[in-house]
């Protein structure tokens, strides 16, 4: 798009766009606010952002005393961790094979890769249950982690990374004696950082914000992750005690913000990336 | 090591063969054990009379199919859910490709726009929506609040069955706008700046007149990209639902997926669950051939 016309023109463009901002962000900005406040101050029909008398500490407190916060928090990191990590180790060698290597069936399991792509993740998920039920591994850390391990997105980032790695690089790594795991893990494994990061934050919000398996695998309060935590909050709270309620879905929300806002570039980078997947 | 181009005949080097098979052997047991071999048995499922833990199964061939296309809350489901995509998949095209035009050709603010607009993508959604059942609140509410300062009464915005569906799309709509701008800002880049040049030579001067003639016959091929990757996401809604309306009032927000969650998972009818599964499959990888046929188009035009 072209950068110019009347001073009007730039006036209106970004009127536009910061009365939209005000609509967009009002749910967090709100959010913020209330969790700030008394609730005399919630319950009143007067509009202001800051409180009269500050509540903050009363609703924070009795957010992380009602219901286990920072175990949701920690069910989350065990969970996106675990799952990133052992998506990796099955990723990273398939990738590397089936962009560097000659063999019998690689077609084949790049069309299953590609099939993979178009599945979407509820599709499975009745079998994956009668699967981890008849192995009595129901409400646990396994039944949230073990379903995720296979990641065609992971592979296909991957491969398509390895591809742009020079031959010339591995051909001199074998002359020198190497075989194809040292290749992998001391050629490949530095230079694909980035690639490694994008598919990281993919996999972090997706199974962060993952809702629909957790409420299927998890009855047990201690196991929620995040999402699951903060409706066990919310039917808690019967939905009256806004203050305390508001303050949770912050601490809840914190985190995938503030990563958000640290590393914005890679994180739209690796968004569009999976959108482009679907 | 003498042969320095082992890839020249695949057959002639049993070493990289092996090796191959060793690195790919973890991913292919994973994709056999947690994907094919699940989504196979959910087609095989929908086939049985299955519950979860009764002894017996019997196959019933279309049974279950007969009985959902006979069932009124299916029917219901289904167009829900077509109904809710039917919103948020215009809402949140049109409001992308605003957004990306407008912040692109800004003098400057562009990555505070850019962050800000995308913040709902990336925030926990069954959070927020705890956040806008609180400002959907019908006494106090914020959403109503500031429509009386206006003079209009709110109202209740999840309990009214004529409104839930269409306030849950607007939800949608807020939570999926920054992801189709992104998508959008990618396409905007890849029109080559010479093409506005050439325009305004040939007397579109306007900034209509270069929308009309380049950047929208441009934007084409990324337009129906975005439209269908918007269908397919919008299809899945369910986490919305859960939390505000549990499909109702009186079915109202009923969709597809939060109907295979409780014939499924409430009421263990396992393999009715999986009949409605098939149909959601079916539905997405449709819509997943369109956005294939949609990626081949946009390669063309680079």
């Amino acid at each position: 798009m072209t950068r110019r016309g009347s001073l009007l023109g730039h006036v209106l463009r970004h009127a536009v766009l910061l009365a939209g901002l005000v609509i967009m962000l009002a749910p967090f900005v709100w959010m913020i606010s209330t969790s700030l406040k008394p609730p005399n101050e919630i319950f009143s029909t007067k509009l202001s952002l800051l409180p009269t008398h500050w509540a903050a500490v009363e609703n924070y407190t009795k957010a992380f005393t009602k219901v286990p916060l920072l175990r949701y928090l920690l069910n989350g990191v065990i969970v996106t961790g675990g799952i990133f990590l052992l998506q990796l180790l099955v990723s990273l060698p398939a990738a590397y094979a089936l962009a560097k290597l000659r063999f019998k069936g690689s077609d084949i399991l790049f069309t299953m890769v590609l099939i993979g792509l178009m599945i979407p993740a509820q599709a499975p998920a009745i079998p994956r249950y009668v699967m981890l039920y008849e192995l009595g591994l129901l409400d646990s850390y396994a039944a949230l982690i073990l379903p995720f391990v296979f990641s065609a997105f992971g592979i296909f980032l991957m491969r398509q990374f390895f591809r742009t790695v020079p031959d010339d690089l591995m051909h001199a790594a074998r002359l020198d004696g190497l075989g194809e795991f040292e290749i992998l893990w001391r050629i490949m494994l530095p230079l694909a950082m980035p690639a490694m990061l994008a598919f990281g934050v993919i996999s972090i919000v997706t199974h962060w914000n993952d809702f629909f398996w957790p409420l299927i695998v998890i009855q047990t309060g201690d196991l929620a992750t995040p999402p699951l935590g903060t409706l066990f909050f919310r039917n808690e709270e019967a939905g009256s005690d806004f203050g305390p309620l508001m303050a949770g879905t912050v601490v809840i929300t914190a985190p995938l913000i503030l990563l958000f806002l640290a590393a914005q570039r890679r994180f739209i980078e690796g968004v569009t990336l999976s959108g482009m997947k679907g | 090591m003498t042969d320095v181009h082992p890839a020249d005949n695949p057959s002639e080097n049993p070493g990289e063969r092996r090796a191959a098979y060793a690195l790919i052997s973890p991913a292919w047991v994973a994709f056999v054990v947690l994907l094919a071999g699940p989504s196979l048995a959910v087609v095989v499922l929908s086939l049985t009379d299955w519950q979860l833990g009764a002894p017996t199964m019997n196959f019933i061939g279309l049974g279950n199919y007969e009985q959902l296309f006979a069932d009124r809350v299916f029917w219901k489901s289904f167009t829900n859910t077509f109904v809710y995509c039917l919103v948020v998949v215009p809402g949140s095209v049109f409001l992308g490709l605003g957004l990306a035009l407008l912040i692109e050709g800004a003098t400057f603010g562009r990555a505070f726009y850019r962050a800000a607009y995308f913040l709902p993508v990336t925030s926990t959604l069954i959070a927020m929506a705890v956040v806008w059942e609180f400002l959907l609140h019908p006494s106090v509410g914020l959403v109503n609040i500031v429509l009386e300062q206006v003079g209009i009464t709110g109202g209740d915005w999840l309990k009214n069955p004529n409104r839930a569906l269409f306030t849950l799309a607007g939800i949608g709509i807020w939570q999926s706008a920054g992801l189709n701008m992104v998508l959008f800002m990618a396409g905007l880049k890849a029109i080559p700046p010479d093409l506005y040049e050439a325009a305004e030579i040939d007397g579109a001067s306007s900034v209509w007149e270069r929308f009309r003639c380049v950047t929208w016959p441009m934007l084409g091929p990324a337009t129906l990209f975005v439209t269908v990757v918007s269908g397919i996401r919008s299809f899945q809604v369910f986490d919305t639902v859960e939390v505000l309306t549990k499909g109702g009032p009186n079915k109202a927000t009923e969709v597809l997926l939060y109907t295979m969650y409780t014939e499924a998972f409430n009421f263990f009818r396992t393999g009715y669950g999986a009949a409605i599964t098939v149909v959601f499959l079916v539905v997405v990888l449709a819509l997943t051939l369109l956005q294939v046929k949609a990626g081949e188009k946009r390669t063309h035009y680079g």
